[in-house]
């Protein structure tokens, strides 16, 4: 049975216990922040912290948890600062040990967390004029920051020589919910793998409840909680475009858009009501559906209203409508000029098969008006194309909004790289491993 | 899996009983006096002595017993190197269908590894940079990892007798897709060990070491 050493710190004589002893090479001190040699028997000292330490990690060193079902004891953290535009931004980041399993890292920034692990093999680098690069596994990564990482401050067991001060070449790649972690140098680079993980499960894998608190911003690597649900909105959509399309289709092919009556006539106001006609009766096919009316007349500088109903000839039943053309035109200072049309429509919906006849009556006008000419075309189911188009509008335009608030997080988390402002890539529809 | 004992035998020093677990064993250590033995036909000469033997850390030790695949091993002898910036094993494994490998426990990252035939002249390690190609007849490698070590103690049997103990190159070559080797500078032409990254769920251990706590 093996167990830790306990030795003293050289430089504050406070005790040192080595839980990853023969692999931690060097070991700050987490009373007085002293750099150790933790290979020297002695505990040599590397670097003295003359300040009082004001950092205390989010997970006290010592605490154990559960990473993939192994158990792990973190045992070391260091802060690490980038300065991007004259910003420091820092993070934190844990060594993790288990004497049989070995090193597993995570890292924190602003409640952002990652499960880190050390890659044996590196990624493939693919060159891309635009950005590059790395595919690892079938799974591509896009570039996202390249920065000079420095150790700011550090405590506990590292197993590998750190320094406070020093720093490396880092490069991150994402592909959420995954980060692949490029650092030192093009000579000699370590790559690791990180999977962000929500801070509730941080939590729980170390029983701290301190942890689960809500992540400020967007992280590199956070999976985009919004892409999800436009998702389902346009799968949802698709497929109801699809049913629009086959009524759309059916509808064209399936309207009769059959002219049932023409007639013409004229309008003489010096008649007076004996204007009013009947029409002679009409068959109107197939299903309930629309009938269209279209008067044309010759107005010239005149209105006319004709008020109208459509009668069943065997019920009797009558609906009353009416419609109204008016033209004027002449010319002035700027030139010719006219106003309304000739032309005038009407178009009623859901009028069942029968025989029908139309009562037309018109009315008003210029009172001084010459008689008027005009001519009515009946037609029986007209493709409505304008209501499938407002159909369309209402089934498209969710599926596009459902998509703003994924790509407004796309923004933030962009926002944070050396790309701003670059093309969004969505994840694919995988679930993390 | 015990191995059978062709050649039980006693420590010159101290008397106490040698059993070697290995009949390709050429060296051994006392478990009780810690001399280092030398099989010198039928008889055993001690070379010299064990020091306290450096901390590791590793949970393997002599008699583990674990997976390889399809096959299982047992640990018979363990080479200890030193580098710069800590210590790491070379443990000597009898396979079950006859051969040995080694399993190197360098920061707790598990490799088990065969000494192959390069099929081709093989470059120095000490002359490669990292990230250099190395071709062999079956993989080409890339040089991840330059290491110039020495090693500073060994324990139970060895195919080779251990003297020298001078600082030797050590590369570490991976391929894309995970297999993994070493380049062994210790001798000219340098030795090619090939095999794979395991991880210890994979080995599949029984007989570990066990440290307090855990």
């Amino acid at each position: 049975m093996v167990k830790a050493s306990a030795l003293s710190c050289p430089s504050c004589g406070a005790s040192i216990t080595l839980h990853a002893e023969g692999w931690a090479v060097t070991v700050a001190c987490v009373t007085c922040g002293s750099v150790l040699d933790a290979l020297d028997p002695n505990l040599r000292i590397l670097q003295r912290h003359a300040e009082r330490i004001t950092f205390t990690p989010r997970i006290p060193l010592g605490t154990r948890g559960t990473i993939r079902g192994v158990p792990y004891e973190a045992i070391g953290c260091q802060r690490v600062t980038i300065t991007v535009e004259g910003v420091d931004y820092s993070w934190s980041e844990y060594v993790c040990f288990n004497p049989y399993h070995g090193f597993m890292y995570l890292s924190e920034y602003e409640g952002h967390w990652n499960v880190i692990e050390k890659l044996r093999r590196p990624p493939q680098e693919l060159s891309s004029i635009v950005r590059s690069m790395v595919k690892l596994d079938q799974r591509t990564f896009h570039h996202f920051q390249s920065a000079n990482a420095r150790t700011s401050f550090a405590l506990g067991e590292f197993p590998w020589e750190l320094r406070v001060g020093d720093a490396v070449a880092s490069r991150d790649f994402t592909s959420p919910p995954f980060l692949l972690s490029a650092e030192g140098t093009d000579l000699e680079t370590t790559w690791s793998l990180g999977t962000y993980t929500e801070p509730a499960e941080i939590a729980r894998m170390f029983g701290l409840s301190t942890l689960d608190k809500s992540p400020r911003g967007v992280f590199a690597n956070q999976p985009n909680p919004h892409v999800r649900a436009a998702r389902r909105v346009r799968r949802v959509g698709v497929l109801l475009l699809g049913v629009w399309l086959l009524m759309f289709v059916g509808g064209m092919l399936l309207a009769r858009d059959e002219q049932v009556f023409d007639g013409s006539y004229t309008y003489d106001r010096t008649r007076g009501e004996s204007n009013a006609l009947v029409t002679a009766p009409f068959e109107l096919k197939g299903r309930t559906s629309n009938v269209e009316l279209e008067f044309q007349t010759d107005l010239g500088n005149d209105w006319v209203y004709f008020a109208l109903a459509l009668i069943n000839n065997e019920t009797g039943q009558s609906r009353d409508f009416g419609t109204q053309a008016s033209y004027y035109s002449g010319s002035d200072s700027d030139g010719n000029w006219s106003e309304g049309s000739r032309r005038s429509g009407v178009t009623l919906a859901g009028v069942p098969a029968g025989q029908y006849l139309l009562r037309i009556a018109p009315e008003g006008g210029e009172p001084l008006g010459t008689p008027v000419r005009y001519s009515l075309r009946v037609t029986r189911d007209v493709p409505s194309i304008l209501l499938y188009l407002i159909a369309l509008a209402a089934l498209v335009v969710p599926i596009l909004i459902a998509w703003f608030p994924a790509i407004g997080f796309e923004n933030r988390r962009w926002m944070e790289s050396d790309h701003e402002g670059a093309t969004m890539s969505f994840p694919p529809d995988e679930e993390p491993t | 899996m015990t191995a059978p004992a062709p050649h039980a035998t006693s420590c010159p020093n101290c008397g106490a009983p040698i059993r070697f677990r290995w009949a390709q064993a050429v060296q051994t250590t006392c478990d009780f006096c810690k001399s280092v033995l030398v099989r010198q036909g039928l008889d055993l000469e001690r070379v010299g002595l064990q020091a306290e033997f450096p901390v590791t850390g590793s949970p393997i030790q002599l008699g583990l017993e674990g997976r390889w695949g399809a096959r299982s091993f047992v640990v018979v002898g363990r080479l200890t190197y030193e580098w710069s910036r800590g210590r790491w094993n070379e443990w000597y494994c009898r396979v079950s269908d006859g051969s040995s490998a080694w399993l190197s426990d360098a920061q707790l990252e598990y490799a088990i590894t065969v000494e192959v035939a390069p099929g081709g002249p093989l470059p120095d390690p000490a002359s490669l940079r990292v990230g250099d190609r190395v071709h062999t007849d079956q993989h080409e490698y890339i040089v991840a990892n330059l290491t110039q070590a020495a090693y500073v103690g060994t324990e139970g049997e060895l195919p080779f007798t251990t003297s020298a103990r001078s600082l030797c190159w050590f590369a570490d070559l991976i391929t894309e897709n995970g297999h993994f080797a070493t380049l062994d500078g210790s001798e000219t032409p340098p030795l090619l060990f090939a095999g794979d990254y395991v991880t210890w769920r994979e080995l599949q251990a029984t007989g570990v070491r066990e440290f307090t706590g855990w």
